[in-house]
């Protein structure tokens, strides 16, 4: 488990570190999350304790997002002076890229079979 | 001052509290939303959010006081984005299969979220300074700031709609798919994690680890795609 979580950093660190380096438009665990891809692919498997740890974290992924999300309170104010438009446009705009994306994926998912 | 109170003082000014409120009261908003029947609008990460800002608006604690607890759950998310990895290898044979119909499908998202986040704001009247900082918000919130910096928005206004954005296809997206009748797991979890970033990540590895596998990539490809498109699209259209 400890070799695992120490994978797990590390590819997170270097990850941050060619993000920074390269000036590149992806967050740095993204760039980990394709080191650890790489590392999984040369290593030609999972292992048990990179799984399980996989699965700790994944499991309640939700949980991790509610820090962030009580920072909304800061801006309450700002949102609140606009908020049927702004509430308008982010609901129809995300709806719409929920339907067009799926129905693309699946139409031409179809279409290969 | 009584002991009652002291001992509040001491509390509060530690990360401990904050920190187990954090987990309260995401436990007891899960437990909630399954006593439910997993009802969509009782979303976990909605409930805790309302819940946790009600507590510290009666308590009169700030969020940087709040976030002093909360940070150890925060930094989770670095190594858990790392983690993805794990299904999406797991699922590695499908993704050398389906490689054509993703990029259409991530284009396509990606192109949709942008465009009519622009022409809808535009038609109801935004200003620039906030029809500029919607532009990115179906993108992971470190990637979202930057683009709204880049071409003129408030990078921390961005960063509440981002988690908006997340709140909202997190709790409308599988239903929304389930009446337009799409099934299939890997056009679910693809469009959930373009248009809802790791929100909707986040919600549909709960409804299958195929999903999230596909949502996690979708994720990081509408990042990378959104970061170079929007000033393109930006310029193109002369906004910037």
């Amino acid at each position: 488990m400890l070799e695992a979580l120490m994978l797990l950093l590390g590819c997170q660190l270097l990850g941050e570190v060619l993000a920074g380096l390269l000036a590149l438009p992806v967050p740095g665990p993204v760039i980990g999350l394709v080191l650890l891809f790489a590392v999984l692919a040369i290593r030609g498997g999972v292992g048990d304790g990179v799984g399980e740890l996989a699965n700790a974290l994944l499991r309640h992924l939700s949980l991790l997002f509610v820090p962030a999300g009580v920072g909304i309170m800061r801006h309450m104010d700002r949102v609140a002076a606009d908020w049927l438009p702004i509430a308008a446009t982010l609901v129809g705009s995300t709806l719409l890229t929920l339907a067009v994306t799926a129905a693309v994926m699946r139409a031409l998912t179809r279409e290969s079979r | 001052m009584p002991p009652v109170e002291s001992l509040w003082v001491y509390l509060a000014e530690r990360p401990l509290l904050w920190l187990t409120l954090t987990v309260g009261a995401y436990v007891a908003a899960h437990r909630l939303y399954r006593g439910f029947g997993e009802l969509a609008i009782l979303n976990p990460v909605l409930v805790s959010v309302v819940l946790i800002i009600a507590v510290l608006r009666l308590s009169g604690t700030d969020y940087a006081t709040y976030f002093e607890g909360a940070q150890f759950v925060h930094f989770l998310l670095g190594p858990a984005t790392v983690a993805i990895a794990v299904p999406l290898y797991r699922q590695s044979q499908e993704l050398r299969r389906l490689w054509r119909p993703l990029t259409a499908a991530l284009l396509a998202g990606s192109l949709t979220a942008v465009l009519s986040a622009l022409g809808l704001g535009w038609l109801l009247g935004l200003d620039q300074a906030t029809l500029l900082s919607l532009v990115p918000k179906s993108v992971t919130t470190p990637v979202a700031m930057g683009i709204a910096e880049q071409v003129g928005g408030l990078p921390s206004l961005t960063a509440v709609l981002v988690i908006l954005t997340g709140v909202v296809g997190a709790v409308a997206g599988l239903p929304l798919l389930a009446v337009l009748g799409i099934r299939e797991a890997t056009a679910r979890g693809l469009a959930m994690g373009v248009a809802a970033h790791g929100i909707g990540t986040a919600r549909a590895f709960q409804s299958s680890e195929r999903a999230g596998a596909f949502s996690g990539l979708g994720m990081g490809l509408n990042a990378a795609l959104t970061a170079l498109l929007v000033p393109l699209l930006l310029y193109l259209l002369k906004l910037v």
